[in-house]
């Protein structure tokens, strides 16, 4: 794998991200959202925390994450340059890499402005570091699983909003598995609870950073990234 | 040698795109790849660059194997898709970069290259625009700059005169024509003309297989097995079109007269050998001998068009 030719990719898709008005309108929308959560609770429960940020990003990013890569294949496909990508030395996987490294940059973009929530909340009272170190580094995590999986989902349709339904799918399973835990056998519900996305953001989000969840988090990426692989190089099988 | 295609088959699902072709190209040529839509040629393409992997049968692109030795390949060929598919946010000198880039080109020459490929393709207006504001003629120009960014060695265009007004087309095909000293090209088309201006060589590939392989000259020859003569004599009166017939039949290997027209005693013959023997002296004494007055004798050629239609319409029969 060649480092240069992910570092290109990334840069090129960066680039257009920035040049596209769709970033921006999709990062408005999810620090709008995001604000108003954190804003209500501030001033209306009196509540100075981090908590509703921490616990409402995983959510939104049910809907960030397709939206901001549904495009990143799925366009190629359809406007006939991944023909042109494919035809230069460079492989699948780092075109899938240097995608999905593009759009987890630009979730950390949009991280970026609620590090203010952080100040003012910092202003009002004492805050606890670990628990915001790990709940950053948690929606990190979260944020890199669900856009692997968006990047994989984008791979499999030259069209965008099929992409973005199947993208949507799959995360908001992984999202939601844990929240029927009480429905399944008990051994069965120790292996969805491993599953489970927000299980072992939990975790993290309560400052202890444990080797298990990172495991999970490295292969979940791993694996939805060597998918969206495999579903580039089925054309070069049949 | 440049190029080589063995026994080559694609198959999609149930039908057969490519059907065991084979042939080679050598470097310095200009190939011209010729057939009707969907005959396979798009398809034949798109597995020497690498996008699709063939059902049977090997390719090699300068001695390396396209399955095995796949990106060594990719890097030495240059290649314009059909429709000229293109990033139509990025400006023009974006894409370039982009392009030589994951080609490969080492970054302290990606600048001259840029420069040059502005130079050759005529983009340097244009230079700065986003490629989604250009005209189809200059897109068709950035993607040929791209396809030949890193100085390939193998170029590869997939109609890449199309949508072009008559004036650009002769540009691009004399660029194509000055490539093609140092490079190996292969175009495909269904121009015919274009053929006819800018190969040495063209392949006729229908339902998936060649169907004729050769310089233009030797396909218009071996077409017909013999020569075709069109000859406009003036007869004396009384002497029908029968008669005059009659006597150019007696000329060994005459295979066919027919006439074309006829006024006021001027009978205009086309006629038809069986084997390819340059029967225009005979046919000279002959007109001396009776004494008809001798006003046109030519050799036919036969059109690109002509050859095109009978070997791809034959075998649809």
């Amino acid at each position: 794998m060649s480092l240069a030719n992910i570092r290109y990719i990334f840069v090129k898709e960066l680039r257009s991200f920035f040049n596209s008005p769709v970033a921006y309108i999709v990062i408005v929308v999810f620090l709008v959202i995001l604000g108003w959560f954190f804003t209500s609770n501030l001033f209306i429960a009196n509540i100075s925390s981090l908590r509703t940020v921490f616990e409402m990003t995983p959510f939104l990013l049910l809907f960030f994450a397709p939206a901001i890569t549904m495009r990143l294949i799925s366009e190629e496909k359809k406007t006939g340059t991944l023909e042109l990508l494919m035809t230069k030395p460079v492989k699948e996987s780092e075109i899938i890499i240097g995608k999905f490294l593009a759009a987890w940059v630009l979730f950390f973009f949009t991280l970026l402005p609620t590090l203010c929530y952080y100040g003012t909340v910092a202003l009002l009272g004492e805050l606890d570091l670990g628990p915001i170190i790990g709940g950053y580094l948690g929606l990190m995590f979260v944020g890199a699983v669900f856009l692997a999986i968006s990047v994989f989902g984008s791979s499999m349709t030259e069209n965008q909003v099929v992409a973005f339904i199947v993208s949507f799918l799959i995360v908001f399973t992984l999202f939601m598995i844990d929240k029927i835990l009480f429905y399944l056998p008990g051994n069965l519900a120790s292996t969805f609870e491993y599953i489970s996305v927000d299980y072992h953001f939990s975790n993290i989000a309560r400052g202890v950073i444990d080797s298990r969840d990172m495991i999970y988090y490295i292969s979940a990426v791993g694996f939805a990234l060597f998918m969206g692989t495999i579903v580039l190089q089925k054309r070069r099988w049949v | 040698m440049s190029i080589l295609v063995n026994n080559l088959s694609k198959f999609y699902a149930d039908t057969r795109a490519v059907d065991d072709i084979s042939f080679e190209v050598h470097s310095g040529e200009i190939l011209g790849f010729l057939g009707p839509n969907g005959a396979g040629k798009t398809t034949t393409m798109r597995v020497i660059t690498c996008y699709l992997s063939p059902s049977a049968g090997t390719v090699k692109v300068e001695g390396r194997d396209i399955q095995t030795e796949s990106l060594e390949v990719r890097k030495v060929v240059g290649y314009l898709p059909e429709q000229n598919p293109l990033y139509l946010d990025m400006n023009v000198l974006e894409y370039l970069e982009y392009a030589a880039q994951l080609q490969g080109v080492s970054n302290s020459l990606i600048p001259r290259r840029m420069r040059e490929m502005v130079d050759v393709c005529g983009l340097d207006e244009m230079k700065h625009k986003d490629i989604g504001q250009l005209s189809k003629g200059y897109r068709q120009r950035v993607g040929l700059a791209a396809a030949m960014i890193h100085d390939p060695k193998v170029l590869i265009l997939d109609e890449p005169t199309s949508g072009l007004d008559p004036n650009q087309i002769v540009e691009i095909r004399s660029l194509i024509q000055s490539l093609g000293k140092e490079k190996t090209v292969i175009l495909s088309t269904h121009i015919l003309p274009e053929v006819q201006a800018t190969c040495n060589r063209v392949i006729i590939i229908n339902r998936g297989k060649i169907v004729a392989d050769g310089p233009i000259a030797d396909l218009q020859r071996s077409l017909h097995g013999g020569e075709k003569i069109v000859m406009e004599v003036e007869v004396p009166d009384g002497q029908s079109f029968e008669m005059v017939s009659l006597q150019v039949k007696t000329i060994p290997a005459v295979k066919t007269v027919s006439l074309i027209d006829e006024s006021n005693g001027v009978k205009k013959f086309s006629i038809e050998t069986s084997i390819a023997i340059d029967v225009r002296k005979a046919l000279y004494l002959l007109c001396v001998e009776k004494g008809w007055g001798l006003l046109e004798l030519h050799r036919e050629q036969t059109s690109l068009e002509e050859i095109f239609r009978e070997l791809t319409t034959d075998s649809e029969q």
